[in-house]
């Protein structure tokens, strides 16, 4: 199933429940999956037209309102554009928001450069209040997103939009907050989120062909980063690499970097997007444009073992 | 009660809270003096000894930079001690030169960033109306906060969703940071722009007078449909005359030791 229909299911069940969750959109609910909900919700599944900045102070006030508003777009019209209303009516204000950003990254293809962030981590990282949370598969969202509307606060919810590969079994439980360990290791640590598991565990075949036991952390929330988990492992292993379908300024490598060269110094290798510019193309064209395939893991985490 | 009197208390309060710190927003915080004090003293559903009370009427002041206008009349109602007002801006104060909901009591929304008041403001009157408990939700924007394209984008929600719940002021006292209105970036026909973005629109002509702006809130509320737009003509830094002199540079000026006496002297002295 794509990530957008379990989104649009799970969240029809949900304000099924919760008479106070809203979704707003700003003129993209069928491409996200959810264009039937306004049928079901007349008041609470609202489009706003194409005014993002709108959207984001519209929530803020619903929220102060009582209600619990997500709202939804691509994702740089969800962080880049509107960050100032999210720094503001959402973050400082304390604001029960939940923003959803859809086709992070390079997943966003055929769309091409303008809707391809590549920064939205980094753009909302250093916002206070803030949670940034990056679904790997289905069963994960599914799983945390009923965690998401509990939690008394802004979310950041960075969702991929079409099918992605199952990465944990259906009944899998997670900890919104926790960093999940996928595999244990000695040798390498490889911290990865959202598109870049699935590339990672590839890269763990070829690893383990070379005699690498490589230890696997899917960290599916970037801030507050689950500092324990990604220090223990380091301290563990002695080597990091960090994959992310993002800038690696700004985003997960610079978490795990700044919390690693503070508490327990090791290795660090990037495999992310090199301070460029996103171009249209599939995923696979993409991922090796960028050097964001499993042999490039590879490459990454042999060349942080032989640096320990 | 004697609202002019009332607008008069408020003004000495205003300066005392700048005049304290020795700088602040004196501009564009005493040019709605007479429309918080209508709004609060005569039209409000709220309750100073439960300022989260459910179903209360709210304000959202999006020229979030006159906080210590809302602050004055907030102090004077009971909302807290009115030694308060004297700590604006210092050290760890509840009085932030913009406003803030989770530092004040009785402020509805953070405002502050131009144009985003606006839009939660919109909001706020969305939800009241999904949860359909009859409040009335006021805001008030400033005239050069309307270059904001947020509002306009807030505008068209407003109208389309009917929210005949909202009405909204415009603090139009023609002068913003850098100057004259008009010379920077006009806004005019600025009634006919909310009528074309489907609002109700009143304009009244000395928005420095109580019973004007009485008149135009009590006409407002008979509608019963789309959203109002109250154009304000007032007068920057309205009612103490070094302030109104300043002209634009009142948006945010320093007050020396002679001015903050002449002011007080000039508004009927300090009993």
């Amino acid at each position: 199933m794509e990530m957008r229909a379990l989104f649009a299911s799970e969240i029809d069940k949900l304000m099924d429940q919760n008479e106070n969750i809203v979704i707003i959109n700003a003129d993209l609910a069928k491409p996200n999956g959810f264009g039937d909900l306004s049928k079901k919700y007349s008041e609470r599944a609202i489009n706003v037209g194409i005014a993002e900045q709108n959207m984001a102070s519209i929530a803020a006030g619903m929220s102060s309102y009582g209600f619990i508003p997500f709202i939804c777009t691509f994702t740089p019209f969800a962080t880049r554009r509107i960050c100032d209303q999210i720094a503001i009516s959402i973050c400082y204000a304390k604001q029960n928001v939940k923003i959803i950003g859809t086709d992070p990254g390079i997943s966003a293809e055929y769309n091409g450069g303008t809707h391809m962030s590549f920064e939205d981590i980094g753009v909302l990282r250093s916002i206070p209040n803030i949670v940034i949370f990056e679904p790997v598969d289905n069963s994960q969202l599914k799983n945390i997103l009923p965690q998401i509307v509990d939690y008394k606060g802004p979310v950041y919810i960075r969702m991929f939009r079409k099918t992605t590969p199952d990465i944990f079994d259906e009944d899998e439980t997670f900890n919104l907050f926790n960093a999940k360990t996928i595999k244990e290791g000695s040798d390498v640590s490889i911290f990865c989120t959202g598109i870049m598991v699935s590339e990672v565990l590839e890269a763990n075949k070829i690893l383990k062909e070379m005699g690498i036991d490589a230890e696997i952390i899917n960290i599916h929330t970037i801030k507050p980063l689950d500092e324990e988990a990604v220090i223990n492992s380091a301290k563990k292993t002695g080597a990091v690499v960090v994959a992310e379908n993002h800038n690696i300024i700004g985003g997960l490598r610079s978490a795990v970097a700044e919390t690693l060269s503070e508490n327990y110094p090791v290795p660090i290798r990037a495999v992310g997007i090199r301070d460029v510019f996103g171009q249209v193309g599939k995923m696979p064209f993409l991922k090796e444009a960028y050097n964001m395939t499993a042999a490039d893991i590879v490459k990454a985490a042999e060349s942080a073992i032989n640096n320990k | 009660m004697d609202l002019k009197e009332k607008c008069v208390e408020i003004r000495k309060n205003i300066l005392k809270e700048i005049g304290t710190l020795g700088v602040g927003h004196i501009g564009g915080s005493l040019s709605i003096v007479e429309t918080l004090v209508v709004l609060y003293y005569k039209h409000m559903n709220i309750d100073p000894n439960s300022p989260q009370k459910v179903g209360r009427d709210r304000l959202i002041v999006s020229k979030g930079h006159s906080g210590p206008a809302v602050y004055a009349v907030l102090a004077d109602l009971g909302y807290f001690p009115k030694s308060w007002l004297l700590k604006l801006n210092k050290p760890g104060t509840n009085l932030p030169s913009h406003c803030d909901m989770n530092r004040t009591p009785g402020i509805d929304m953070t405002t502050g960033s131009l144009g985003q008041g606006f839009s939660c403001a919109v909001g706020i009157a969305k939800a009241s109306k999904i949860k359909k408990d009859g409040a009335t939700i006021y805001t008030i924007i400033g005239d050069g906060e309307t270059q904001e394209g947020q509002i306009w984008e807030a505008a068209m929600f407003a109208s389309h969703h009917d929210l005949n719940n909202l009405i909204a002021f415009t603090d139009y006292n023609k002068l913003q940071l850098d100057g004259k209105i008009e010379d920077v970036c006009s806004i005019e026909p600025l009634d006919k722009k909310w009528e074309a973005f489907g609002w109700n629109v009143i304009t009244v002509q000395n928005g420095n007078n109580c019973e004007e702006v009485d008149a135009a809130i009590q006409k407002a509320k008979l509608f019963t449909s789309k959203p109002t737009m109250i154009i304000l003509n007032t007068v920057k830094g309205c009612g103490i005359s070094f302030a109104e002199k300043a002209g634009a540079s009142n948006h945010s000026m320093p007050i020396s030791e002679e001015m903050f006496k002449e002011g007080i002297e000039e508004l009927g002295g300090d009993q």
